[in-house]
């Protein structure tokens, strides 16, 4: 399971503009909400060995799809091309692309011998005639070749937003089968655009909301295997799990990783009552964070451990709250009309993902942390669970249709509201928790 | 393990599938969970025990659940025990305290109407409140347990009230042996 990918800088060779690139106009600006995608061009990358014919286009094609999938960059149809890609090294005809309005060019070549796959790429800016960044190469196996074309698309991407990438990471969900009272569930993990599922656990038992620890390599989640709900980790490489400690008589769910992945911190429900704890998971020693009559649920721990943000139902209705990460007085949030729930700190900090039901409808929204600057980005019969993006700009969730034939699918959305799209999965799917970027 | 599951499984499958022609599968691994006057109990509440008599045996299951009531409904987002729910968990006091072999599961729901997690607290709030009443009624706390499924098991489906009015339930699921 475990891939390794060995990035290196291409030597350069006879380029001049190169050191001029880091400085170019080819850039988005994704804070000012990009309205119209930026045109590119990438044609099948080079085999550069006879092997490597089956992969070349299809790494080309999931870089494309990448990187339009963001809805920031628009592909010029390959039928507009004017200059066909022959060489890697070849200079590239400027004139050729800017005639068809491709601002940027991504190139790329591929080399297969035996179960080995290496891949190099540039991007060029095509209006300013130079290189964006220097040539990089990655090398890995053809089996995982996905994470290649992601490999590249992250540095396309990269390069020209100045955004951190997120396009080389996995989604851990619930997968589901079944009508709505006679729904099958099981855990599942994907890539992030949908591609490679491996069923983790079996259907028998009920299990909910997975949450990726911090490096990527377990997953928290809740199951009924017992017959009641309780906290299991496990390790996504040998798909081993076990269940965490447990007090008698109580039932513990909503579990999620501390930002150094050694405490998970979750719900526990005993008498009619739900608070906040947390537990070492080595040593299985938990501690109680909040004490009040009322529910408090969901919560998610600040980038840098200190703080968590949670839902209570103190004041009448779901609100969100945020209090030390030892607990003490919390500090509500929320003020809008509507409950609040399902709080998600965002991996950059600044923001507060949430689910608000308002007037009947369900929405996907952001917060700062103080609770102002509220905007809702998705409305529908039934949105929630929202997850981030490793690098905090897209919001993947669950959508649930409404009715008899109701059934859920995974979503996601920019912060900027834009780019709503369903995420393609094998039957229904829910709770969806993105990874953090793969190394 | 699981293999021990999958055959247990598949002979109440075709246990199921059998019932008009038994003869044919009563080997010593044959277990008839059928056994008894037929009932046709719509059993989808999830309760996992049949009696042993039928819905006019007052000590049978089936009579505990058409007769006396296994459930009580709740309005959104509550908890709270109305008179109507009083007087099935009287019914149900009255039977457990004659039926005193049995335990019970107090299994709590929400409608769908709600994000995940919060309905499974929901839910055990529901599920205590009935646990609650029935230990005030002078039921054993022993012999009840609570669990909640949050709307992870709707009975109903349609996404209206008339559905979600019966999602919202706390169900006593009834299970022979000893207190524990």
């Amino acid at each position: 399971m475990t891939l390794r990918i060995c990035i290196a800088v291409l030597a350069m060779c006879a380029l001049p503009f190169a050191s001029l690139a880091q400085s170019g106009p080819l850039r988005i600006e994704i804070t000012e909400g990009v309205v119209e995608p930026m045109p590119f061009a990438a044609p099948n990358f080079v085999a550069e060995s006879s092997a490597a014919n089956d992969f070349a286009e299809r790494l080309a094609r999931v870089v494309v799809s990448d990187l339009a999938g963001t809805g920031l960059f628009r592909e010029v149809p390959r039928t507009a091309y004017i200059s066909q890609l022959t060489s890697f090294d070849a200079p590239v005809q400027y004139a050729d692309w800017k005639a068809i309005n491709a601002q940027a060019l991504v190139t790329g070549a591929v080399n297969v011998s035996g179960s080995n796959l290496s891949v190099k790429f540039r991007v060029y800016d095509v209006f300013s005639g130079a290189e964006l960044g220097s040539g990089l190469q990655f090398a890995g196996t053809t089996q995982g070749w996905r994470r290649m074309a992601h490999k590249v698309a992250d540095q396309v991407y990269a390069r020209i937003t100045g955004e951190d990438p997120y396009f080389d990471s996995r989604v851990v969900y619930v997968s589901e089968q079944g009508p709505k009272d006679k729904r099958r569930k099981r855990l599942a993990i994907m890539d992030y655009d949908g591609a490679n599922v491996q069923y983790l656990t079996g259907s028998e038992h009920l299990v909910l909301a997975p949450r990726f620890s911090p490096t990527g390599d377990r997953v928290l989640y809740t199951s009924y295997e017992t017959g009641f709900p309780r906290i299991y980790v496990l390790d996504v490489g040998n798909v081993q799990r076990r269940v965490l400690e447990s007090q008698e008589g109580s039932m513990s769910f909503a579990p999620r990783f501390s930002p150094d992945g050694r405490t998970v911190v979750y719900s526990l429900a005993r008498g009619g009552n739900t608070d906040i704890y947390r537990m070492d998971i080595a040593s299985g020693s938990s501690s109680r964070l909040t004490s009040a009559p009322s529910i408090e649920t969901a919560p998610s721990y600040s980038p840098d451990g200190s703080r968590i943000v949670f839902e209570s139902d103190r004041s009448g209705s779901q609100q969100i709250y945020i209090m030390g990460a030892n607990g003490g007085e919390p500090k509500r949030i929320s003020f809008g009309k509507g409950r609040y729930g399902t709080p998600v700190w965002s991996p950059r900090g600044d923001l507060i993902a949430f689910t608000k039901q308002s007037k009947g409808r369900f929405h996907i929204g952001v917060m700062r942390t103080d609770g102002s600057e509220e905007r809702l980005l998705t409305a529908s019969f039934l949105d929630e669970g929202p997850t981030w993006s490793p690098n905090g700009r897209v919001i993947m969730f669950t959508r649930e249709t409404q009715g008899a034939t109701g059934s859920a699918s995974l979503y996601s959305v920019d912060i900027s509201g834009r780019n709503l799209k369903r995420i393609p999965t094998e039957g229904g799917a829910s709770d969806p928790s993105w990874s953090p970027l793969q190394r | 393990m699981k293999m021990i599951t999958k055959a247990v499984l598949l002979t109440s499958v075709l246990a199921l599938a059998a019932c008009s022609n038994k003869s044919d599968f009563e080997g010593d691994d044959f277990v008839d969970l059928n056994a008894g006057p037929s009932t046709g109990i719509d059993d989808s509440a999830g309760n996992s025990f049949e009696g042993t008599g039928g819905v006019n045996d007052p000590t049978s299951v089936a009579f505990f659940q058409q007769s006396v009531g296994d459930r009580v409904l709740f309005e959104v987002d509550q908890s709270t025990l109305n008179g109507q729910g009083r007087l099935i968990l009287d019914g149900q006091t009255r039977w457990l305290t004659q039926n005193s072999d049995y335990t019970a599961i107090i299994e709590g729901h929400a409608d769908e109407q709600g994000t995940r997690e919060y309905n499974v607290a929901l839910g055990e709030r529901r599920a205590n409140a009935v646990r609650d009443y029935l230990v005030s009624k002078g039921i054993a706390s022993s012999r009840l347990r609570v669990v909640s499924f949050g709307k992870e098991r709707p009975i109903e489906i349609c996404s209206q009230e008339g559905c979600y009015a019966k999602n919202r339930r706390a169900v006593t699921v009834l299970a022979a042996g000893l207190s524990g």
